[in-house]
């Protein structure tokens, strides 16, 4: 717990610097308000309106607070308004996204890991495939779909299966892998089938590496989803959020849409590192 | 009919031949890239055969031959975009992102405190959707490349950092004595120790960084940008459904990526070809 402090420090030291560019950057409209109106502002006048503008450059840490109040708690959480039911939409679409991408890439490890053809053609591919900014077909996917007639929550939740399969693929390969030469020796000692291997050996060593790719794979579905939802049509979810904030100048609004998905991604995170910790703990895995 | 059953012919003989080798030669050098190449040579026959046989619309997905047509008709505005995302947005931003990342961890490497303080909050917004932020930038630097590299250095600073702390954290207490001995001063064994041991570590955010750059530069300008660059475009011709175009820019953008992660992973391993994990092969 030595570190709560440092970590606080960090944070404050984050939101004075905040306070400090909101005034810088907003500033300059006061500026030219003033003289347009040919009137003379004093230094604390500034300090103050910067504070409470409707549409700031940057809005002040309090301002975005507000807006996050009002957007989780200001209306009936069905509202189109609220953030709690954008935020549903693109949980869902997420988590959605993550079993489908999570499932296929498991299956496709264990079929790697079973026949060597498959290694030698499939993973080459699978490692390079990290290296193309997929997110940029996301709108062809979307527009795509949609021409089929396929709306809503499937087109998005395929990106994000997508984005997260291959950290889910990998890292299982590697898992699966993981025993050791004595391990698998053992077994086939015993005559243990491929089977059998497979239950009682290789999917139980592969935990620590499954769950450390599930967290990053659930940060890359939420990416996805929120991707998914800039291009035009979508109107709800935090990404379209985004996208109207930017269209009408409402930076509260991207703001507070930023933060929800911020606190979205460190939730789901958290919940499969709890998940995480219970699991290696009841197969004695824990260190 | 004729297109559909000869991709499949063509899927399994291949597949066949894929797993000879792979029973045969499995080490061989040669087999190592055949096998792969041969592979993604199947997919695009197989891709090729099946749009034909069954007729899909082009709108839908065309065919590669008819991708790699687009391709070469429409070099010059391809190379217009790849200039306006790839060099100006995205490699401008990952150096001035990197080089800030690493100059801060130099910097907090001296206070462990800060250190305890930056580190939980670097890793936690290194997994935040930091994409969201492109709509703020977009509105403070203007639509030109300058906000597309301000998204990028934001992207890849966190990476970058949590991996630059971890690589000068890297040596060990019997090698730091060592200096003490030679009475080295903190420049010195920062110049000769720390900083060679941390460049596996700082490779490795580097090259994580190279796709993130990408993803960046093209995701930020959806929300809007001038009349050229490839996100810009892919977003417009998706709307104007000319699809061979949108496969285009994906084929340029997955070629830049693929380079540019290259170039870095060809660049660790001059740097650091001391490493185990770069001498045993």
């Amino acid at each position: 717990m030595k570190s709560v402090a440092p970590i606080l420090t960090v944070l404050a030291a984050i939101v004075v610097l905040w306070y400090g560019a909101a005034v810088w950057l907003n500033s300059q409209w006061i500026y030219d308000q003033a003289a347009r109106a040919g009137t003379e502002v004093t230094a604390t006048q500034v300090l103050t309106e910067t504070m409470v503008q409707d549409r700031p450059v940057l809005p002040a840490p309090h301002q975005v607070a507000q807006g996050l109040w009002q957007g989780l708690t200001g209306q009936a959480i069905t509202s189109k308004r609220s953030l709690v039911y954008h935020g549903w939409i693109t949980l869902s679409a997420t988590l959605a996204g993550f079993v489908l991408g999570t499932v296929a890439g498991i299956l496709l490890s264990v079929g790697i890991v079973h026949s060597r053809a498959m290694d030698m053609s499939v993973m080459p591919w699978a490692i390079a495939s990290q290296t193309i900014p997929i997110q940029a077909i996301a709108p062809m996917v979307i527009v795509v779909l949609a021409s089929l007639g396929i709306k809503g929550l499937l087109p998005k939740a395929i990106i994000a299966a997508y984005l997260s399969f291959f950290p889910v693929l990998v890292g299982m390969v590697k898992g699966l892998r993981a025993p050791e030469g004595q391990q698998l020796d053992l077994l086939s000692t015993y005559n243990a089938s491929r089977a059998a291997t497979f239950w009682k050996l290789r999917l139980p060593s592969s935990m620590p590496y499954l769950f450390a790719s599930l967290k990053v794979g659930i940060a890359a579905a939420l990416v996805g989803a929120i991707v998914a939802e800039l291009p035009a049509g979508a109107s709800s979810g935090l990404g379209a959020r985004l996208l109207s904030g930017s269209y009408y100048g409402q930076t509260i609004q991207i703001w507070s849409a930023l933060l929800t998905a911020a606190a979205l991604a460190a939730s789901l995170v958290m919940v499969v590192g709890l998940i995480e910790r219970a699991t290696l703990k009841r197969m004695g895995m824990a260190r | 009919m004729i297109w559909t059953v000869g991709a499949i012919a063509v899927w399994l003989v291949s597949w066949g031949v894929n797993h000879y080798i792979a029973r045969h030669h499995p080490n061989a050098g040669w087999a190592k890239l055949l096998v792969p190449v041969l592979f993604g040579a199947t997919l695009l026959v197989l891709w090729e055969g099946l749009v034909r046989g069954l007729n899909v619309s082009p709108v839908i997905l065309p065919p590669p031959s008819m991708i790699a047509a687009r391709f070469a008709q429409s070099t010059d505005l391809l190379w217009g975009d790849f200039i306006q995302t790839i060099l100006k947005g995205a490699l401008s931003g990952y150096v001035i992102g990197c080089g800030a990342a690493i100059v801060v961890a130099v910097l907090i490497d001296r206070s462990p405190f800060l250190q305890r303080g930056l580190l939980p909050v670097g890793n936690f917004v290194a997994a935040l959707p930091i994409v969201g932020i492109a709509p703020i930038l977009v509105m403070w630097f203007g639509f030109d490349w300058q906000s597309k590299a301000a998204v990028v250095v934001v992207m890849v600073f966190f990476p970058v950092l949590v991996n630059m702390v971890a690589g000068l954290a890297a040596t060990d207490a019997l090698q730091r004595d060592l200096m003490a001995t030679y009475s080295a001063s903190y420049g010195q064994a920062l110049m000769k120790l720390r900083l060679p041991a941390a460049m596996p570590f700082l490779f490795n955010g580097l090259k994580i960084a190279t796709t993130l750059a990408l993803i960046g530069a093209i995701v930020a300008e959806f929300f809007g940008s001038p009349t050229r660059g490839m996100g810009f475009r892919i977003s417009t011709a998706v709307g104007q459904l000319d699809l061979p175009l949108v496969w285009a820019e994906i084929t340029v953008a997955a070629l830049a990526g693929s380079g540019f992660f290259g170039g870095m992973a060809l660049l660790e391993k001059a740097v650091t070809f001391w490493h185990p994990s770069q001498r045993a092969k």
